[in-house]
């Protein structure tokens, strides 16, 4: 007889199958196809959107969303490691206070905070008047490459910051004593124990991190100013103004499928743990 | 981001389905430009008619068209320009305008009237006319405004805003390098687009609606706008001016037509009819900026009006600007992936 649980999973099947399945499946069906006039009930099968994808110009996109959005990683990384760190190193209650003050701005629609940002960084926006006050006169930092990866930086480092947090906290003190105790510099205990405890969550975070960032178009279009275009764009541009559905359908699968690849190296690096522990909250 | 509001929407329609039922009055579905429109004079016409207007708006030309094409939702008046209503007319997609239940058309002057893309108006109603041209700060810029060079001079580095559309930005450098808005030949289009390419690191970004706030605030030097939306800038913004090049440019003429498979034609025809008013005309002019084809709206307005160089466009130059023609796709496709160059550019 089956369980409560497994008839309440159910309507999140079903949810999964409608929303997730079935989109994903038609867009690969698309991929495929070559001008199909749905009317007329003509579909020709063809492999020339990939193989148009294969067009130094694109594959130069490519890299080049990629490169942004690892650097966007690793910056979240390297600000939200050892925060994390200070954060779990902190009494509980101050814990919480500090985890919800990282979440609060998420409460803000993630477009009007990307505005917000167009505002701050332009030429006569605050920080380019502070920057003024400092002898850096004319600094506008608003559609260059920086503000990109800023705002990449900015909407996405939430995702970094809990995994890591929550990796971090599940690890036991008794173990990090017993390294002390055993005669571990403060170095060694941190490279030896707390790295590869928090490895899970690093992974994760990185994710998390990577995933949007890497197929962003409204941070690149909003803070970069149409001059920095990313795969993003190139798959909005195509559904929305080239009315090449076909195209734009074949550059989503071959970016799904290189995030696919990612994810599974992800799993390699953390074993089975991956799937266990440090995942978000 | 997209999906979830695209689920959401999805989610929404049966709601929206049950929602009509409870409203006998008649229906009626606007696709128009983004602030193309007194929202005013939509309530307006709802009272009058005692029906119910939705009001949706797009951002281009090729949106709409996507949208139109592909979506299963019927509108009953669109607003697109010059070239996408000869695209619209050529792919049947249009329903022909019965005149007599538009007398208003008379206070359309001729200028407007009987254009290349819809002869003898079979489908279309003038709405608004523009060009497309430069939007300066008289205090940056103290070059003379004449010519699409300026956009190229490297003075104003990271002061230039470039128009985020295909056709729009293509046409200024084919313009600017002689030739015309609605090149074929797969050389000129290339030399246009190196042009664009090796002008990008001048430009500060392109933009659609960013303009008018980094005109106001000073960050900008120069734009490329359309008339209108210069009208409008220049109106609330001072030490502004708008000039259009004298290698020519691109003027349109958004017209409303009434596609094929319209649910409520006789009301899309009213609705047309009452846009046509002059006094109601006159409201949109004021909340829109763009130039108008009704001359008896024209006397309504505000006397500020009649100074504004982006809403008073001189007819040398509408004579030297070319309307947009509706490219085959096999050249679109040599202007596609020149645009696409142009955006991978470095």
């Amino acid at each position: 007889m089956k369980s409560f649980k497994e008839y309440i999973a159910y309507p999140y099947g079903l949810w999964m199958l409608i929303f997730i399945a079935v989109p994903l499946l038609v867009v690969i069906w698309f991929s495929f196809l070559s001008n199909p006039d749905f009317k007329a009930g003509i579909y020709t099968f063809t492999l020339e959107n990939y193989q148009q994808f294969m067009d130094p110009v694109y594959l130069e996109l490519l890299y080049r969303s990629f490169l942004y959005a690892v650097i966007a990683t690793l910056i979240c990384f390297l600000i939200a490691y050892p925060l994390g760190n200070l954060i779990v190193s902190l009494p509980g209650h101050r814990q919480n206070m500090m985890i919800v003050l990282m979440i609060i701005p998420m409460w803000v629609n993630f477009l009007l905070r990307t505005y917000a940002w167009m505002v701050l960084l332009s030429g006569s926006g605050l920080i380019s008047q502070f920057l003024g006050l400092l002898g850096f006169r004319d600094v506008s930092l608003l559609y260059t490459q920086s503000a990109v990866i800023l705002g990449m930086v900015y909407n996405f480092f939430p995702y970094m910051l809990l995994p890591i947090y929550t990796s971090l906290k599940k690890i036991d003190p008794d173990l990090l004593r017993a390294a002390t105790d055993l005669g571990a510099n403060h170095f060694q205990m941190f490279l030896k124990i707390k790295v590869p405890l928090s490895l899970p969550g690093i992974v994760s975070g990185c994710m998390m991190v990577f995933m949007p960032a890497v197929s962003t178009f409204v941070i690149s279009n909003l803070l970069g100013g149409g001059k920095y275009m990313l795969i993003g764009n190139l798959i909005e541009q195509q559904f929305l103004t080239l009315n090449n559905w076909n195209f734009g359908s074949a550059i989503s699968m071959v970016l799904m499928t290189i995030i696919f690849l990612v994810l599974g190296i992800a799993r390699l690096i953390t074993g089975k743990e991956f799937d266990t522990g440090g995942q978000l909250l | 981001m997209k999906k979830i509001v695209l689920i959401l929407s999805l989610l929404c329609l049966p709601f929206l389905a049950g929602g009509c039922g409870s409203d006998d009055r008649a229906e009626l579905t606007v696709y128009n430009w983004g602030d193309y429109m007194d929202p005013e004079v939509i309530a307006q016409f709802e009272e009058e008619y005692n029906c119910r207007v939705n009001y949706e708006t797009f951002t281009s030309n090729e949106d709409m068209y996507v949208k139109v094409k592909n979506s299963s939702d019927t509108y009953d008046v669109l607003v697109p320009s010059d070239y996408m209503i000869e695209r619209l007319i050529r792919e049947e997609m249009l329903r022909p305008i019965t005149k007599d239940s538009i007398p208003n058309l008379a206070n359309i002057d001729d200028s407007a009237k009987n254009l290349a893309f819809d002869p003898g108006n079979q489908y279309s109603v003038p709405y608004f006319y523009g060009v497309l041209g430069i939007v300066y700060n008289t205090a940056q810029v103290t070059d003379p405004v004449d010519s699409w060079n300026l956009l190229w001079n490297d003075k104003y580095a990271s002061k230039i805003l470039m128009y985020d559309s295909i056709r729009d930005s293509m046409g200024v450098s084919l313009k600017r390098l002689g030739f015309s808005m609605n090149e074929t030949n797969e050389a000129n289009i290339n030399a246009a687009r190196d042009a664009l390419i090796a002008q990008k690191p001048l430009v500060m970004a392109y933009v659609t609606d960013n303009v008018k706030s980094l005109m106001a605030s000073g960050d900008a030097a120069m734009a490329v706008v359309y008339s209108g939306d210069a009208a409008i800038i220049m109106s609330e913004t001072d030490s502004l001016n708008f000039a259009v090049p004298k290698e020519g440019s691109n003027a349109f003429y958004d017209n409303f037509v009434i596609p094929k498979n319209a649910q409520n034609p006789e009301l899309a025809e009213k609705f047309i009819n009452f846009m046509l008013t002059p006094e109601i005309a006159a409201k949109n002019i004021e909340y829109v900026g763009y130039s108008s084809p009704n001359t008896p709206a024209l006397a309504l307005l505000d006397a500020s009006w009649s100074e504004n160089a982006g809403f008073n466009i001189s007819n040398e130059d509408l004579a030297r600007s070319e309307i947009f023609k509706d490219l085959p796709n096999d050249v679109m496709e040599i202007y596609n992936r020149a645009w696409t160059e142009i955006n991978v550019s470095k």
